[in-house]
């Protein structure tokens, strides 16, 4: 299956930014045609049709994409969850829908995504811990699951729960972080045409190892608040704790907006590595919000993000 | 333990360095080949700083050896020092280089301002006088004593730089726990023989 994207090209091949911005070599062309006829290749497997709000930006290959990924629950290295989620159970799946909803219960996925329209959204992923991609997801707004269950007027957060499975999961069975793994939104967050519920990468369904089958991707915060496999989603009349508050509190906020102007506790936001680069991967700088500021800066109006970091 | 101590006389200062300088040039190898992963800079810049760790704690364990297990490698002693301390400028020169890119502005507020960094930093600082001071005529210089005193500087900057590893983590890891509580016991063990030393020094009262 993946050998379908062998094509003998590394991610060394497609052009470096530096080039294609000053249009040095033809070669720019040719990279963006081949990334293209991928993404067409793609859309040929799962029907996505392409949003406006992707980045027009290249995104990194799949192996990348594949093969750099915290997913604790398989383990702490980048590479455990490609060593250690093959074996990981995805079908049958069912997703808890409770608390402040009209039709709560436990929803089989195709279920509760039959009828959504898939959309194609390149968005840029960066992680708390300063490196960045650009990821071709495959998904649909969460606020149209949102409206198909009823949600009720008392609910001002939304509550996102991760599979915790230890059999098949040896990061959970050797109780690396407080499991499950729990995230949160608040309703406006949630209902922001940005916020996705992922269900492919690439054109395919979602590889295990980036949080089959079904994801949160919140591109204007830090890739942490994107939970992977999704078991539960609940609505709620308060706050919910989520799994990094509750293991450093100082560190890792409710709200964890990508901000180059507030600092992690012990290392600087201000840049970030763009992964693919190879050895001379460029960092550049942060921008807050991830660059989505146009599209999100309108929540936090009147909030001091330096105190709700 | 007389045939080992026989065979380790034939080895030379330079056949420590050339052992030394093997997890290096496998990186470099691994450069070529392809084989650092998908974020290569991380890779060699952790790489770097665990040798230079591992090499700290075996310069540290040389004694001990010595005195419970009769196997003497002092003379061995300087060169693992000087190769910590090679991988420790290795890493902290791919930090600058290839992961900070010589963005000197983030690079100072770095040093000064997150702790596991500060901390890496101060325990890089204090192995550069036993750098400096790495040879038989430093020694003649400074004095036996003094520059035995000096040498103690190994303890803090290797107890420093094991923090630095567990704190640049995300959650609690085994292994750079691991790493502090063996330097940590190492050093109770040095503190331990010190304090029966002294006593036994100190004459007995009536």
């Amino acid at each position: 299956m993946s050998n379908r994207w062998n094509t003998g090209l590394n991610w060394s091949d497609v052009t470096p930014e530096r080039h294609w911005l000053n249009r040095r070599a033809l070669l720019a062309g040719a990279a963006g045609a081949g990334a293209l006829a991928l993404a067409g290749a793609a859309e040929a497997r799962i029907a996505a049709k392409p949003s406006p709000y992707s980045t027009d930006a290249a995104p990194n290959t799949l192996e990348d994409i594949t093969g750099y990924n915290n997913f604790y629950e398989f383990g702490y290295d980048k590479s455990d969850p490609a060593r250690h989620a093959g074996g990981l159970t995805i079908a049958p799946w069912s997703v808890k829908i409770d608390g402040l909803v009209d039709k709560p219960g436990d929803y089989a996925l195709d279920d509760l995504t039959k009828g959504i329209a898939l959309e194609e959204r390149i968005y840029r992923f960066r992680c708390v811990e300063a490196w960045s991609m650009v990821i071709p997801w495959i998904g649909f707004p969460l606020a149209a699951l949102l409206d198909r269950v009823g949600v009720q007027p008392g609910a001002k957060y939304v509550a996102f729960e991760s599979l915790a499975r230890p059999d098949e999961m040896p990061g959970v069975k050797a109780g690396l972080l407080d499991w499950p793994y729990r995230e949160g939104l608040r309703i406006d967050e949630a209902m922001n045409p940005l916020t996705i519920l992922a269900t492919g990468l690439y054109g395919e369904a979602m590889p295990r190892q980036n949080g089959a089958p079904i994801r949160l991707v919140v591109p204007w915060k830090y890739g942490f608040k994107s939970a992977k496999s999704l078991v539960r989603i609940s609505l709620t009349d308060t706050q919910p704790r989520t799994t990094w508050q509750g293991l450093q509190p100082r560190e890792y906020g409710f709200y964890a907006n990508v901000n180059p102007e507030v600092d992690h506790p012990r290392w600087s936001q201000a840049s970030e590595r763009r992964i693919g680069g190879g050895l001379f991967a460029k960092r550049v700088d942060t921008i807050k919000f991830n660059g989505y500021g146009e599209y999100v800066a309108s929540l936090y109006a009147g909030q001091d993000l330096a105190k709700d970091y | 333990m007389d045939r080992v101590h026989a065979l380790l006389r034939r080895v030379r200062p330079w056949m420590v360095y050339a052992l030394g300088a093997i997890p290096a040039a496998l990186l470099i190898l691994r450069i070529f080949t392809g084989d650092l992963g998908i974020d290569p800079v991380k890779t060699i810049e952790h790489r770097l700083g665990e040798v230079a760790l591992q090499l700290m704690v075996a310069g540290l364990c040389i004694t001990p050896l010595r005195r419970l297990a009769g196997l003497n490698l002092i003379r061995f002693r300087r060169q693992i020092g000087v190769l910590a301390f090679v991988y420790a400028t290795l890493h902290f020169a791919v930090w600058i280089a290839l992961d900070l890119q010589f963005r000197w502005a983030e690079i100072g507020a770095d040093l000064v301002k997150r702790p596991y960094i500060v901390i890496g930093f101060l325990a890089f600082l204090m192995l550069v006088p036993l750098a400096l001071t790495s040879s038989n005529a430093s020694i003649r210089r400074l004095g036996s004593a003094a520059w035995q005193k000096l040498h103690w500087l190994t303890y803090p900057a290797a107890v420093l730089a094991a923090v630095h590893f567990v704190w640049l983590m995300k959650a609690w890891a085994f292994e750079p726990l691991a790493y502090l509580a063996g330097i940590t016991a190492l050093l109770a063990l040095r503190l331990w023989w010190r304090a029966r030393k002294g006593l036994a020094a100190t004459p007995a009262r009536a």
